[in-house]
């Protein structure tokens, strides 16, 4: 059960903030307001990270969504914005959308409810957590591999959007 | 739970907000305003506007942004590293040697691509 | 105590709300905003397992920082596709993008 503490006013805030502006991201016609609306919902999650204790993922949050991200999504609104014209905002199906997203949203938390309920932390997290995770990329006992490919993986993306975006 | 650790952020970020709000609310509500078509007309140093004010966006500004959201991950894998330096010794520089050498790759690419170049 | 479960109902919704806007929304960039909402949801999701069912193990924690880079990945292509599409075709309209159609 939820009582009232600084924790859970905490939560429902940064819950409001993510829930918010996931609903502005949706709905706005305007779509650089709609990218402010997605920072919004993004710095929630942050402060769920946070409220979950892991800082660490927070900072990266708003490190990489909140300041990377975003810009991101703002230039590519700017460069391929209409010059004039207003358009609507959804197609035909929204209808469908609305119920479709509608049912799933209900049945994920019927779904969560019925088996996660009022589940409290098995353990706390470990104070060299950080250290821990340090350790894990660079050695072979940990995650080795799949830090190589991850850089992999950057430059692919990275030679990928220069040549697809590039003047021709 | 931490959470009082936190109670610096919070009080910084509820006076940002209150802040931010009373400034764009005072203004609204002392200013006056009154428009005519001149005042609410873009301002051009005098001159009539011409043509839309809203232009493209050069595309030169999304190749800069993907490399820097590219080179902001890499700092994300880094930043762990970065504790236990000492620690971790030879083999870990050599482990994060390779991983910055396959990025490196990509960024000489782009420099020879003239991605970077702003004529 | 907050709990397992209003993580997950924060997530769920977010995850639903995300579905909606790629399944609405006509501008493509909007589409990806809303993808951008899911993958949050679905690494919301993440770390609450990790933080309530295995908090002193790594694993769940190393997994939401590769769909960080994942997702930077991700980002990066994708609006560099919308990109080129809107300098070909000078649209960005998801239903007006419809030259694989037959």
């Amino acid at each position: 059960m939820l009582t009232f503490s600084p924790v859970s006013v905490s939560f429902f805030i940064m819950a409001l903030f993510t829930i918010g502006g996931g609903l502005g991201v949706v709905t706005t016609r305007n779509l650089v307001h709609a990218a402010l609306f997605l920072v919004l919902s993004l710095f929630g999650i942050a402060g769920l990270y946070v409220l979950l204790e892991a800082p660490y993922l927070a900072v990266i949050q708003v490190l990489v969504y909140v300041g990377a991200i975003s810009i991101l999504i703002t230039i590519t609104v700017m460069v391929t914005r209409r010059l004039m014209g207003i358009e609507e905002t959804y197609n035909r199906q929204w209808p469908i959308a609305a119920i479709i997203s509608g049912l799933l949203g209900a049945g994920l938390i019927a779904l969560v409810v019925a088996q996660f309920g009022a589940l409290t932390p098995v353990a706390d997290v470990p104070v060299d957590n950080i250290e821990q995770l340090g350790r894990a990329f660079v050695t072979h006992q940990g995650f080795l591999l799949p830090f190589e490919v991850a850089s992999v993986l950057l430059l692919a993306a990275m030679i990928g959007s220069i040549v697809i975006s590039r003047d021709v | 739970m931490l959470i009082e650790q936190y109670l610096p952020i919070a009080i910084l970020l509820a006076i940002a907000i209150v802040l931010s709000l009373i400034v764009v609310f005072i203004s609204r509500i002392m200013g006056p305003f009154r428009p005519t078509a001149k005042k609410l007309s873009p301002y051009e140093s005098g001159m009539t506007p011409m043509g839309p004010a809203v232009r493209r966006f050069p595309v030169k500004f999304y190749l800069v942004a993907v490399l820097f959201i590219l080179f902001d991950v890499e700092v994300i894998f880094l930043l762990p590293y970065s504790i236990l330096v000492q620690d971790l010794g030879v083999y870990g520089l050599i482990t994060v040697s390779i991983f910055l050498t396959v990025l490196t790759i990509g960024f000489i690419y782009e420099w020879k691509k003239g991605a970077l170049e702003w004529e | 105590m907050v709990t397992l479960e209003f993580y997950l109902i924060v997530a769920a919704i977010l995850f639903s709300i995300g579905v909606y806007g790629v399944l609405a929304r006509r501008n493509a960039v909007a589409i990806l905003m809303s993808v951008e909402l899911m993958l949050n949801a679905v690494n919301l999701n993440l770390v609450a397992f990790w933080r309530f069912l295995a908090p002193t193990e790594l694993n769940g924690f190393v997994f939401a920082v590769f769909v960080f880079a994942v997702a930077a990945a991700e980002a990066a292509v994708g609006l560099a596709l919308i990109i080129s599409i809107y300098r070909n075709r000078q649209t960005v309209l998801a239903e007006q993008i419809n030259m694989l159609k037959w």
